[in-house]
């Protein structure tokens, strides 16, 4: 079953009098527990297609699907909501909260989704656990090193119980060890439970995880179905 | 709710020197709008006080065709049989004194010159005198047998170089259209802390005023008193008869009345002049915080949040400081009004005339209504101009929110 599918997506951005093209014509299905690497140098429209995917931009021409859903024709709160629900994301920064603790950021996308407190308490925790943080917990951001901070990023986009989570350069900031260990929470996650990866790198070490890889050059997908190097 | 505010509050604390100064702003912009509302409120009702008690009383009963403004002193123009008039209003329900006064604008000449007053006939065993009685700083009241001694005001005393014993060529205009003139000794001398006041007002009884002005038995005006003053109306009504005419204390201080509603419209521009700054500094630190945290907005749209949710986050900050701010200066704002009710605040003779006698003190008077509706329109006021952040915040493309430095 497809989770995402882009079809025919342009994406240009207008900087003053400049138009960039970052995504020039792009096809691409994501099907169903992938665990997919967009590659690519840099500028050539890796994180403005996660961004499309993530409902966070809007193509210049083109559409989106999530769960078979079509997500240009969502307005601005469709959209949030979409994200909530089906969206899980890490960033190349570690994007936690500075004022709130470790579990109050994965806890976050449950407070906005409703969830009753028992059902928050019980998810956060196993999350945390799953991330290797559950002693971590009650740290703020800025107590916790950026390996765990990145970790505790990926127990968040978990938190919702997402179809899709991307991640963009999720290791960029990480030294070898931390980088090695997201990527293997992450891998361990993808495995057990299914969901969907897509992360953006040209980081080597990181590629070697994907089970897919999709190659992008000048806005265009060169290579599509492109598998680990051994 | 309780997330929002607990997020809020941390925020706050990040940057705790920020936020205590914004709300200290608010506090400050407060506590001047209460005392600016308790010094006007203590002018005007100082004022009012004042007027009645010295000038007008809260009635008085005049013959139908006396007016104020020439002190008429012709017969057909005053109050026959004054005392048996008095007599019979002090009788009405709520009529706490009714005092017989002449009015009469006299002269008085010294060698180098000569200053208008204005000459008051009274019952000198009126408790209506009491704001005189209690006033005077040298000497002794009138007796009503006396047949040539007068009070003065101090500041009236001062400016004539006299003191008691000494005496006053002074002269008055007579019913019968001449010029009466005689030498009266200085008693007494009386200040109400009033300078419009004490600068021209001299009593003497009103027997001697009648043979002075040859108005014999009769009086411009019955002086009335109630025990509350709210009963004016109804006490005029039960007053009138024909042939007089009945003033109440509205009516005889419409002056001072409308000064208050004009100066009303003024205040009320004033307040939004001072909410106006304040509002200014919460808005700027809220616009700081948006431009900081950016990025902490795209990761929170990024997850889901909607627009109303990060708009309500900085609202919520922005009522966190708003109601710190003016928890503190409803306190320093009564603070510093408790202060000048007791001390009062010094104003010299401002130059008020007859009908609007202020004292040169003015004593800060702070009412509870004033508090809360300045305390509510400092709150809307604050809310409101924080939306324009909380809309900023809330209208950040998430993407571009991202990817901010």
């Amino acid at each position: 079953m497809e989770v995402a599918k882009v079809e025919n997506v342009t994406r240009t951005f207008k900087i003053g009098e400049v138009e960039t093209r970052a995504l020039r014509g792009v096809d691409l299905t994501i099907e169903n527990g992938e665990f997919t690497a967009l590659v690519g140098p840099s500028g050539s429209g890796k994180t403005t297609l996660l961004q499309l995917l993530g409902c966070l931009d809007q193509p210049t021409s083109g559409k989106v699907f999530i769960n078979g859903k079509d997500v240009t024709k969502l307005n601005r709160n469709q959209r949030a909501d979409l994200r909530k629900s089906a969206l899980g994301f890490v960033f190349q920064f570690f994007a936690l909260i500075p004022t709130l603790t470790a579990y109050e950021n994965v806890e976050m996308p449950l407070l906005l989704d409703h969830h009753t407190s028992t059902e928050r308490r019980q998810r956060v925790n196993q999350l945390l656990e799953s991330v290797g943080l559950a002693d971590r917990a009650h740290h703020r951001p800025d107590q916790l090193s950026g390996g765990e901070q990145q970790r505790v990023a990926v127990a968040r986009a978990l938190a919702s119980n997402p179809s899709l989570i991307l991640a963009d350069e999720p290791t960029a900031n990480l030294d070898t060890e931390n980088g090695k260990q997201v990527m293997e929470i992450m891998q361990k996650l993808n495995k057990e439970t299914g969901v969907t990866y897509v992360f953006a790198t040209h980081d080597p070490r990181v590629i070697k995880y994907a089970k897919r890889i999709v190659t992008l050059r000048d806005g265009l997908i060169v290579e599509n179905n492109g598998s680990a190097p051994k | 709710m309780f997330q929002t505010f607990k997020m809020a509050y941390r925020n706050l604390n990040r940057n705790r020197r920020r936020s205590i100064l914004s709300a200290l702003a608010v506090s400050f912009g407060l506590a001047l709008l209460l005392f600016i509302a308790g010094i006007f409120n203590g002018e005007m009702q100082g004022a009012m006080q004042t007027t009645i008690a010295l000038q007008s009383g809260d009635l008085q009963v005049r013959a139908a065709s006396y007016v104020q403004e020439k002190s008429s002193l012709k017969w057909e123009d005053l109050v026959a049989n004054p005392d048996q008039v008095a007599a019979q209003i002090k009788s009405v329900p709520h009529v706490t004194i009714a005092t017989p006064r002449l009015f009469a604008s006299g002269i008085i000449n010294t060698s180098n010159e000569a200053i208008g007053v204005q000459l008051y006939g009274i019952d000198p065993a009126s408790p209506a005198n009491a704001p005189i009685v209690q006033g005077m700083t040298t000497g002794s009241f009138i007796r009503p047998d006396d047949q040539n001694g007068i009070v003065i005001g101090q500041t009236l005393a001062q400016r004539l170089g006299v003191k008691v014993g000494d005496q006053i060529d002074l002269s008055a205009n007579t019913a019968n259209g001449d010029v009466n003139e005689q030498t009266f000794t200085v008693r007494g001398i009386f200040s109400t802390n009033t300078p419009a006041y004490d600068q021209s007002t001299i009593f003497m009884p009103l027997a001697k005023a009648q043979v002075f002005t040859a108005t014999q038995n009769h009086a411009s005006t019955i002086f009335i008193m109630l025990d509350n003053r709210d009963l004016s109306n109804s006490v005029a009504a039960a007053l009138t008869s024909p042939g007089y005419q009945v003033l109440t204390w509205q009516k005889m201080n419409d002056l001072v009345l409308e000064t208050e509603q004009l100066a009303n419209g003024y205040m009320v521009l004033i307040y939004l002049i001072v909410l106006a700054i304040t509002a200014t500094v919460i808005v700027n630190t809220l616009i700081m915080a948006v431009y900081e945290r950016t990025r902490e907005i795209g990761i929170l749209a990024a997850i889901g949040m909607k627009g109303w949710r990060i708009m309500s986050l900085f609202l919520a900050e922005a009522s966190m400081l708003a109601i710190a701010g003016i928890a503190f200066g409803v306190v320093l704002g009564w603070l510093i009004c408790a202060y000048f009710a007791k001390v009062g605040f010094y104003i010299g003779n401002i130059g008020t005339n007859y009908q609007f006698l202020l004292g040169d003190r003015i004593y800060a008077m702070l009412t509870l209504n004033d508090t809360i509706s300045l305390t509510i329109i400092a709150l809307v006021i604050t809310l409101i101009a924080s939306l324009y952040p909380a809309v900023l915040a809330a209208r950040l493309e998430p993407v571009e929110a991202l990817h901010a430095q």
